[in-house]
């Protein structure tokens, strides 16, 4: 576990419209240690849309975006993927952003690096942050097991209340005196609640003030309950997370295999006739994208035939932004969105392999 | 013999036309502005290869993908267009046989 052929898979995913920067940082996060594979979104919604397609460990967000901006993308990505580090980079160095976006779960605010130093410092601790997402663990205070809180807790003799939320699931435990006397989740109530809390791999917490006046209903003395639960999670084999998969139910896309090449952004294909069937990765309007592919590759081969020049073999278009490349085969066609700084040769070169991987 | 002269009589032979060499500008509405095509190049046809590459960049736009410039492959030709703000202007070279 946490060897570094795990390590050298984790993916990240830099959020920025500022393009130099993602352009710069780009190339900076690939050279870590990890050697994670990075993605780039350049708005929040093409953001959400890649960790729709596919799971990420850790997003790097700025705040300050048109149309989304970065606390609404935080908001929607702490909900729909509890198990993603989220690391904030951005040039506002106001202390109520701090203050909302750790409130929202982040596990780092950055003011984005000016010096040498402070791109140094920046990389560091993205280097760390991969290395503890070997190993699950709960955030706040440097990712520490929920076992090992409600540990610390009781052995200071505290009275107070975990609220702990993973993804759509909230739970409270109270502690009182040093002594866990309640917990609750759903319907579930007692030691049950207590023992599928601690099942959580990962989630946030808050400590909350405790309340003296809750009715007692675990009676188990907190050594025996945590002995149990370590005990059950020994047995689930759940001791170490394993770091490519972070969300289990998140969807794979089949397309991910045509985004491992050089400088893939987004890949669209459509099927052939009679369904027509469109699938789509890292797009953020796919349906608009597929009747502009449609329609322009059957309007150049048409051309093609009237000019007597050959059937189409490719089309590649290019912009400030973003490039793209569209093919048409037996399978359907397939519409691959390229970095910007990616050669008109290199396009057509990747977009050759990506028509054999996606042939085969 | 005669049947061999009918055959290849020069009236018989069918026309070989070259693909078009040159470049060609269009305004947003498709009309062609200025040319450098062969004069026996018909404007129907340019102004038929202009509607194409602009309905590109439209659709383009529509899809939020905004293009600058489009490269079309054919085996025997290639077609570069550039988005001149809603027009646009348009190269055709013939692409010949890579040589060894």
């Amino acid at each position: 576990m946490g060897s570094d052929n795990n390590i050298a898979r984790a993916k990240v995913l830099l959020v920025d419209d500022d393009q130099d920067f993602l352009e710069v940082y780009w190339e900076i996060l690939k050279a870590i240690h990890n050697e994670p594979e990075v993605h780039t979104a350049s708005t929040g919604a093409r953001a959400l849309a890649l960790l729709e397609s596919e799971p990420f460990n850790l997003l790097i967000v700025d705040l300050n975006m048109p149309k989304m901006d970065g606390l609404q993308v935080i908001a929607i990505a702490r909900r729909k993927y509890p198990r993603l580090r989220i690391v904030v980079w951005t040039a506002i160095a106001d202390e109520q952003f701090r203050a909302r976006a750790y409130g929202m779960g982040v596990d780092q605010y950055w003011q984005k690096p000016s010096s040498e130093d402070d791109r140094k410092h920046f990389l560091e601790s993205i280097e760390t942050l991969l290395q503890n997402e070997t190993q699950g663990g709960f955030r706040g205070v440097q990712s520490k097991s929920l076992v090992d809180l409600i540990q610390l807790e009781c052995l200071s003799q505290n009275s107070t209340m975990f609220r702990i939320s993973n993804g759509t699931l909230d739970g409270k435990i109270w502690i009182d005196t040093g002594e866990v006397v309640d917990a609750e989740t759903g319907e579930t109530k007692g030691e049950a609640a207590f023992r599928a809390i601690l099942g959580w791999k990962a989630g946030n917490f808050e400590l909350l003030p405790g309340d003296e006046s809750r009715e007692r209903t675990i009676f188990s003395s907190y050594h025996a309950l945590l002995l149990e639960v370590a005990q059950a999670l020994d047995e689930a084999g759940g001791g170490v997370t394993p770091l490519a998969p972070i969300d289990p139910d998140a969807p794979a896309s089949p397309l991910m295999s045509l985004t491992r090449f050089s400088g893939v952004q987004w890949v669209l294909t459509v099927g052939a006739a009679p369904k027509f069937d469109v699938q789509s990765w890292g797009l953020e309007s796919p349906d608009q994208v597929s009747d502009w592919t449609t329609a322009s590759l059957k309007s150049f081969a048409d051309l093609g035939d009237r000019l007597q020049a050959g059937p189409l073999q490719q089309m590649t278009a290019m912009s400030a932004t973003n490039h793209v490349a569209f093919a048409d085969s037996v399978k359907g066609e397939l519409c691959v969105g390229f970095r910007s700084t990616l050669k008109s040769d290199e396009v057509r070169e990747s977009m050759r392999n990506i028509i054999g991987k996606w042939l085969s | 013999m005669a049947v061999l002269k009918k055959i290849f009589s020069k009236s018989n032979r069918l026309r070989l036309t070259k693909l078009p060499s040159g470049a060609f500008a269009l305004d947003r509405d498709g009309h062609v502005i200025v040319s450098t095509l062969p004069q026996n190049f018909p404007e129907a046809q340019m102004r038929e290869i202009g509607q194409r590459v602009l309905e590109f960049f439209r659709r383009a736009q529509t899809a939020q993908v905004p293009m600058q410039e489009l490269n079309v492959y054919y085996p025997s030709l290639k077609l570069t267009a550039r988005n001149l703000r809603g027009g646009a202007i348009i190269f055709l070279v013939p692409q010949s046989l890579p040589k060894n």
